[in-house]
């Protein structure tokens, strides 16, 4: 496997993976309205204490340090689209595990935006 | 009142998440394009110390956390597509200021997500709420 196709895959994975811990977490928190500095420093203080939260903060710095290697080895334009392959998976496991209604709408424009990675990276 | 609110909220979110990512992405790239080369495991935190790498890092520190509001009250099957108009900035940042080149096939991938983008963008961004008492 090439060094590209290694970091984009170790991206996407943990990119999944990070994803739905951290909307999983966010919902169950619930909805954030007030957005004052002491407000966003007791919601991050609250947040904190959420072990998946950290869980996926943790899969996201993995997967930044992948996306790093990966920019140092392929064009910009080619690597942030492409890693956007994890949205189809995503989608499918927001539906299974998240409990997500996915419409027709949110269906088509999510295969859209597949094919249109799929062009990216060919 | 509270739906008008919400209204707002959302895209105005969605303009940070986007925009953050979006500049976080190009001055990473930038910066990692234009360092002196090292090796070994600690390279990855080295390049973390030039500073058009640091504000890149900045902005998705930025990202990170304006992503996390987004999903506190938006779908994870919304956010996804909504936000990947970025895609599309970052192709134009790429080509006009680190003079990469852009096929004509990725130039079509980008429109396919551009498509996408806005189709889901035209529903509600949470299941939960369309389907709550």
């Amino acid at each position: 496997m090439s060094p590209t196709w290694l970091y984009l895959s170790l991206v996407v994975g943990s990119t999944v993976v990070s994803d739905l811990l951290q909307a999983r977490e966010m919902k169950d928190h619930g909805e954030l309205h007030d957005f004052r500095p002491n407000a966003v420093a007791r919601t991050l203080s609250a947040l904190s204490r959420r072990r998946y939260l950290v869980l996926s903060i943790l899969f996201m710095a993995l997967s930044f340090f992948a996306f790093l290697k990966l920019l140092a080895v392929a064009d910009l334009s080619f690597a942030v689209p492409a890693t956007a392959a994890s949205y189809v998976i995503e989608t499918v496991l927001a539906r299974l595990i998240l409990k997500e209604h996915i419409g027709p709408r949110r269906i088509a424009g999510t295969l859209l935006v597949a094919g249109g990675v799929a062009l990216l990276a060919a | 009142m509270v739906a008008r609110t919400m209204s707002a909220k959302t895209p105005a979110m969605v303009a940070v998440v986007v925009l953050s990512n979006v500049l976080g992405n190009f001055f990473m790239g930038w910066g990692v394009k234009h360092q002196t080369p090292s090796s070994g495991w600690f390279a990855p935190i080295l390049t973390l110390f030039d500073p058009w790498v640091a504000t890149g890092v900045a902005l998705l520190i930025l990202w990170m956390l304006s992503r996390m509001a987004l999903l506190s009250w938006a779908d994870l099957t919304y956010v996804l597509p909504v936000t990947s108009i970025g895609y599309v900035l970052n192709a134009l940042l790429g080509r006009f200021f680190l003079d990469e080149q852009i096929s004509a096939q990725r130039w079509a991938g980008t429109l396919l997500i551009v498509a996408g983008t806005t189709l889901v963008s035209l529903g509600s961004p949470s299941s939960a709420a369309k389907a709550g008492p």
